[in-house]
């Protein structure tokens, strides 16, 4: 027994060691330099302890709009994001003829790079001194005044941004959706055409319910992923989010830390416990609404 | 409600590209099932049972063929307009709803003038609930139920509609034996107490006998014979039939009648009148085995178990196409357990001869 416990510990080593070094080890260094003011990673010295690297970055203009855009980003993309790929995959579950093909195309953009999404939107959206981008082109087509999506007005960067977001993540929601309703066994719908069900009521009492734990899944890990957006932005409106207004807090982690205006480990560190205390209260409020609403 | 079946046919296109041809599941079926009868269509897996139900439910529509409903030709309604109550296998009761949710969602469904008050609906949830005697489980979820309370809460949802016809497909198999024999009486009970014409669907010939006012027995999608239980089981027409009906089951011997005879090995066994000399199959019902000293049909005796009321003797005869004869005989029946061989006369109404090449019955002159 007692061998065997040691033995245990050898097998669990190589992960102890691994997830110890790389994920608790630094949670733990995030956690102490979040408290230490005046920290600087050259020397390695601080001043004192307190709760001034949060009072700064709470107070930080560039840290309130990443906040609110990272906001709008969750509260748009998430419900839209899981409501159209509810849509498609319900949709694409009723077709017979050609599924396996529009299955794969859905799932195309899950696969391509961000970079090169981004390259496309480009050429979609930005205004250069040869061209206004197709959907300019689109707009003024039907009598309407261009707009410069990526360096213009606040709106259209965050419609632009809200767009490229929803593109990105769809696919995979697509394909667990997709799967979810293949999976509902084929009797109920039987017993409900027996039963003159119709076609929304079976949707809604029916399907809805059967798939909730998936829709459910989805919503948490969509709300998790959106809060952790950056790289869109970045594929989007370059480096310098600050400067464009588009920041997300974990844009504002990346710069206080390797950013031009960057070497703050600890205001970084405050930041993205900030985030982490804003996705664990929302995720929390998630699971309560869940354990009433899902069977 | 009187359902008549008229030259039925179900084919499914061939999905399998390396057999060919196409898959007549259900060929020609003819039958008219009297008004508030229970019966079973009853065969072996794959026999087109289930399809042939699924037709008169209209999940499938037939390849050809008519289907009415008293008068009214349903052929070519959909289910949701044929007025039937269906009950699935699995049940399909939603698991997410409460028992009584469950009941009334067929009533939920009514529109226009059929439309119920919330009143009339749950009264009729919680008479048809009383039929199948749940009432006190109605704030249950199926997940919470046993089998054989979640199959009640089925019927009862098939029912809560009072539907013109009740179907049932395979209602026992998905319960343990003891519940099984249980809720084939409530079975019964209700469609007696409801007087809705039912059919169910088996491949448990002992399920069907039991309870079905007739049985129809199914084999490769063509229909066997249809008649009431009893008279299935002592008059087959063919080998098939005599096969499946009955446990133990029939003992097949290879026969032969010579000078209208029945002989099996070199031993003559039975008078076979009216027939003409030719090679047959003998199907002896366990029943038809009378141990007696003088008895023509010799059988090496393995063994003899007793199980209470009756005996059964464990015989081997080499013309016998399974390797062991069962003979259900009286307890009080001697029988000489020390000796190597048994030896029986044969009842001639147990008997049953088939042709050699076609399988049907011969029936020899009385």
């Amino acid at each position: 027994m007692h061998k065997n416990k040691w033995k245990a510990w050898l097998y669990l080593l190589p992960a102890i060691v691994f997830l110890g070094f790389f994920l608790v080890y630094p949670l733990i260094d995030v956690f102490v330099y979040s408290f230490e003011e005046g920290y600087n990673s050259a020397s390695e010295t601080f001043f004192g302890v307190g709760l001034y690297n949060y009072r700064y970055v709470l107070r930080e203009p560039f840290f309130l709009q990443a906040v609110v855009n990272t906001f709008i980003l969750v509260i748009i993309t998430v419900p839209v994001s899981t409501g159209l790929a509810l849509l498609i995959s319900a949709g694409l579950n009723h077709i017979t003829p050609l599924k396996k093909l529009f299955q794969t195309i859905y799932f195309l953009p899950y696969v391509t790079n961000t970079l090169a999404v981004g390259l496309v939107f480009m050429v979609l959206f930005k205004k250069t001194a040869y061209s206004d981008g197709m959907i300019n082109l689109l707009i003024r087509l039907f009598g309407g005044e261009s707009v410069d999506f990526i360096d213009g007005p606040y709106w259209a960067k965050m419609m632009v941004t809200c767009l490229y977001t929803i593109w990105i993540v769809m696919p995979f929601k697509v394909l667990i959706l997709t799967s979810a309703l293949a999976s509902v066994n084929p009797d109920y719908y039987k017993a409900a055409r027996v039963d003159a069900t119709p076609p929304w009521r079976v949707f809604t009492r029916i399907t809805l319910p059967m798939i909730s734990p998936m829709i459910f899944y989805l919503v948490i890990t969509g709300f998790i992923g959106a809060f952790k957006a950056y790289s869109d932005e970045v594929a989007l409106f370059g480096v310098n989010l600050n400067a464009a207004n588009m920041n997300t807090i974990v844009g504002y982690v990346y710069d206080m830390l390797y950013g031009d205006s960057g070497g703050y480990p600890s205001y970084a560190s405050a930041a993205a416990l900030i985030l982490f205390a804003i996705v664990l209260t929302i995720t929390c409020i998630n699971l309560l609404i869940s354990r009433r609403r899902v069977r | 409600m009187k359902i008549v079946l008229s030259h039925l046919t179900k084919i499914f296109p061939n999905r399998n590209k390396k057999v060919g041809g196409d898959v007549v599941a259900v060929s020609d079926f003819n039958f008219t099932i009297p008004d508030g009868k229970l019966i079973g269509l009853l065969g072996p897996s794959g026999c087109g049972k289930s399809t042939a139900l699924n037709l008169i439910c209209g999940l499938e529509t037939p390849t050809a063929g008519k289907i009415f409903f008293g008068d009214d030709d349903v052929t070519d309604l959909p289910p949701e307009n044929r007025g039937v109550g269906f009950v699935f296998q699995n049940y399909a009761l939603y698991p997410h709803l409460t028992v009584l949710q469950n009941i009334l969602f067929p009533l939920e469904n009514l529109r226009g003038e059929r439309k119920l008050s919330r009143e009339t609906m749950l009264a009729k949830a919680k008479e048809a609930a009383h039929l199948v005697q749940i009432d006190e489980l109605l704030e249950r979820r199926p997940g919470e139920m046993s089998g054989g309370q979640q199959q009640r809460v089925a019927i009862a949802r098939a029912l809560v509609k009072t539907p013109r016809v009740l179907l049932l497909d395979e209602p026992l198999s998905n319960l343990d034996a003891r519940l099984r024999l249980q809720t084939r009486e409530e079975i019964r009970r209700i469609q007696r107490e409801t007087q809705i014409t039912t059919v169910f669907v088996t491949h448990d010939q002992e399920e069907a006998m039991s309870i079905s006012d007739e049985i129809v027995v199914m084999e490769s999608g063509v229909v066997q014979q249809i008649g009431p239980p009893q008279t299935v089981y002592d008059d087959p027409v063919n080998l098939f039939v005599a096969k499946f009906l009955g446990t133990p089951p029939v003992s097949v011997f290879s026969g032969e009648i010579r000078a209208e005879m029945l002989y099996i090995g070199d031993a003559p066994v039975l008078e076979a009148k009216g027939l003409r000399d030719q090679a047959v199959w003998a199907g002896i019902r366990p029943e038809g085995f009378v141990p007696s000293p003088e008895g023509p049909l010799c059988c090496r005796l393995t063994g003899v178990e007793v199980m209470g009321r009756d005996r059964s003797v464990v015989a081997s005869h080499p013309s016998c196409q399974s390797p062991e004869i069962r003979a259900i005989i009286p307890a009080e029946t001697p029988v000489d357990t020390a000796s190597d061989t048994v030896r029986f006369c044969l009842k001639p109404a147990k008997t049953h001869l088939f042709s050699r090449e076609s399988g049907e019955r011969l029936r020899a002159a009385v």
